[in-house]
């Protein structure tokens, strides 16, 4: 299970705002992105209209789960794979052990899977003395740094080029260069010897076929075809949910998918999966294992209300528009899963009570909605959250996240349901606002729940007459 | 255009109590246009600050208070693109289906314009015959921008306003870091996207900023007060009342 520090938001918060280093990077990441996927949305033969369409493949694939998880399933079986349904993180880390001790593995190579990350298996591996080597060259980055990822497809965009250098200098020993092309290539070098030793290669899967029978693996950087055809043992982490009925539905979510992630028509590698090698190929795994993990899907299935979340085919799309995001970064979230989608999947995953920040702590805009390529309403999601913090859950066992604040809004029910009350209210408050500091015809300082406000920011007081006093008194 | 029009009025509640001048401005704008304005007295708030907040039994005390007072009214025009969002795609989620609360709703929600969107879709005015001498930029706000889908109509009315130059501002469509109790529960997070949308407006070197949302602009306006800008705030009413 991956750590989880949903608690921290907050704190979190306030030292990425202040790491500058950070910001550049965020500014960086969403200024390049966030409009060129845009871009490529109205560029789609099909127009932006095509996220409708694969919203309802998706919806299609949700809602018969059931049936398409056992076509796959069989299809693969059939050609001599090996599937395990781990009911959660343990019974997934557990079964991958258990095939990598019978095999004697000492080291094995991944592709990038944020699946992997929520299970925390590098941290079970490692435990038990298998060394385990990240792949993809942002995930290699950030795991000689020791950091966990900050963005769903661009893991290290935290880090800097000198950041990158210091680093592969102290680990790999070469001469402190800033040159992408040369560091790439040092990692290159560097993972070529680690492909070549691995007993054991790990994949995430972007989405599975259950037409053709195939996990499928998507990749810019070739890295994840070398982790799963060299090692002997392939084993594939899928979330339960990334699954879809044909193959003709891949056509439409891949290039929605490339175009959300990373604003291409179509990723580099594209590789569909379907058991171990047979005995006329030459290359590719002896041992094909396929571990499909609920760990709280299930539950997320069974609730209408956020079951549309699982239609997520994790692109990354919705962190590179939001503005809380861009200011934040990835590692505030305190869970692998970051940005708007991890606003409204963390909480269900790890508790809504614990990850209530996530869901509170940003301002709605509906910029994720827009940018999704599967048309994913997030901010609808991210209110029904808020609404099970507001009056407590008792399905998703939540309790009341503030007395303080439902007293409060009690309190406005009651004054906005009386007009006369309504003015008391504003008079009473006009009258109390004259004993805050103010400049300029504006407050400066505001008292309680409201002092936040004015820490970077004044406001207008009440009105002396409101609006409405004004135009009663001046109708004849 | 019919000149007997009359419209009702929904008075933001932020306008009400802090820009009083906003509904002043408004109703100038109408009077202008010979169009006479019926506003309720007893109306008060949306709810949108309770709704947004998780409180749903509150924000439903006031989406049946508001469809009690304004499902009469023949068209409904509000100030405020995300009280228009929240009356016109939020209040009938908030009744079960089917039921006669969510009918009622269904039909206040069809009757309900953001003031540009009115101006220009439904009256088809884009010029207004307003005069403001001076370099302004726009500021989308969310809900109107994403959830309304009006990006056009507050331009081009801007853009007939004679002695107005109107000047874009990078990302004028990224958000201002209000987003209601949010902006006091989360003020770093609030803080670090307001400096963002400033500092884009102080670069726009412009005289005023405009936008059709009051909330918006309070926090920009808290802001640049704050950094002793000299720049404006100005409720898109405003100018078009000039």
């Amino acid at each position: 299970m991956a750590e989880i520090n949903t608690e921290s938001y907050k704190q979190n918060a306030v030292k990425a705002i202040k790491d500058t280093v950070l910001q550049n990077a965020l500014s960086n990441v969403q200024d390049r992105l966030g409009p060129a996927t845009a871009l490529a949305y109205e560029n789609l033969p099909e127009g932006p209209e095509l996220r409708l369409k694969a919203h309802k493949i998706r919806e299609f694939a949700i809602n018969n789960l059931d049936i398409l998880l056992e076509t796959l399933v069989d299809k693969i079986r059939d050609r001599g794979g090996k599937v395990f349904f781990a009911q959660d993180a343990a019974q997934a880390t557990d079964y991958c052990l258990k095939v990598a001790q019978k095999n004697r593995v000492k080291m094995v190579v991944k592709g990038k899977s944020m699946v992997t990350e929520e299970i925390g298996l590098n941290k079970v591996l490692e435990a038990n003395r298998i060394e385990v080597n990240e792949t993809d060259l942002g995930e290699y980055i950030i795991q000689l740094a020791g950091e966990p990822p900050s963005h769903i497809i661009a893991p290290a965009i935290h880090k800097t080029r000198k950041q990158v250098a210091e680093l592969f200098t102290k680990e790999l020993g070469i001469p402190y260069c800033e040159d992408p092309p040369f560091l790439t290539q040092a990692a290159r070098k560097a993972l070529r010897e680690k492909f070549l030793k691995a007993d054991m290669g790990f994949s995430g899967c972007n989405l599975a076929c259950a037409e053709t029978g195939h996990i499928t693996t998507v990749s810019n950087e070739g890295n994840i075809r070398m982790s799963t055809t060299m090692p002997k043992i392939h084993m594939v982490f899928m979330g339960m949910e990334r699954v879809v009925a044909k193959l003709e539905d891949h056509d439409v979510l891949f290039r929605l998918l490339s175009r959300g992630a990373a604003a291409q028509n179509m990723a580099g590698y594209v590789s569909y999966i379907g058991g171990p090698r047979t005995e006329n190929q030459l290359d590719g795994p002896e041992e094909f294992h396929l571990v499909i993990l609920d760990n709280g899907r299930s539950k997320i299935l069974a609730d209408p209300e956020f079951r549309e979340v699982l239609l997520c085919i994790r692109c990354a799309a919705c962190l590179n528009v939001c503005p809380a995001y861009g200011k934040i970064g990835g590692h505030t979230y305190g869970y692998p899963y970051s940005g708007p989608i991890g606003a409204v999947i963390t909480p269900l995953f790890v508790g809504i009570n614990r990850a209530k920040d996530l869901c509170q702590g940003e301002p709605l805009c509906g910029a994720c909605k827009k940018a999704c390529p599967v048309d994913i309403d997030l901010p609808r999601m991210l209110l029904a959250l808020r609404a099970k913090l507001a009056d407590g859950d008792c399905k998703w066992n939540v309790t009341r996240a503030s007395r303080m604040e439902k007293l409060l809004f009690m309190t406005w029910s009651l004054v906005i349901r009386n007009r006369t009350f309504y003015n008391i209210a504003l008079k009473t408050g006009a009258m109390l606002q004259k004993f805050l500091p103010g400049q300029n015809g504006m407050i400066t300082q505001m008292p309680f729940g409201f002092k936040g406000w004015t820490r970077s920011r004044d406001i207008v007081p009440l009105a002396k007459t409101n609006f409405l006093t004004l135009w009663k008194n001046k109708k004849p | 255009m019919d000149k007997n029009k009359t419209i009702t009025l929904f008075i933001q509640c932020l306008v009400d109590s802090m820009y009083p001048e906003v509904g002043q401005a408004l109703v100038r704008l109408f009077e202008k246009l010979g169009i006479s304005v019926n506003i309720p007295l007893d109306q008060t708030c949306c709810g949108q600050p309770a709704f947004n907040s998780g409180y749903r039994k509150e924000a439903k005390i006031a989406a049946k208070r508001f469809i009690t007072i304004f499902e009469s009214a023949k068209v409904i025009v509000c100030p405020s693109g995300s009280c228009v969002d929240m009356v016109k795609h939020q209040y009938p989620n908030l009744f079960r289906d089917g039921s006669p609360w969510q009918e009622r709703a269904k039909a206040v929600s069809e009757k309900i314009f953001e003031l540009t969107e009115y101006l220009v879709d439904v009256l088809e005015v884009e010029d207004v015959g307003a005069r403001f001498q001076g370099k302004v930029t726009y500021h989308d706000s969310c809900h109107l921008l994403r959830n309304l889908g009006v990006a056009d109509q507050p331009r081009r009315l801007i853009a007939n306003v004679r002695g107005t130059q109107l000047v874009e501002m990078e990302n004028s469509e990224k958000c201002c870091g209000f987003g209601g109790t949010f902006s006091v529960k989360y003020p770093d997070i609030s803080t670090a996207i307001l400096e963002e949308k400033v500092d884009n407006i102080v670069a726009a070197e412009v005289d005023a900023v405009v936008g059709c949302d009051i909330s918006c602009l309070m926090n920009i306006q808290g802001m640049l007060n704050r950094r002793k800008s000299h720049i404006k705030i100005m409720h898109i009413a405003e100018l078009l009342a000039q």
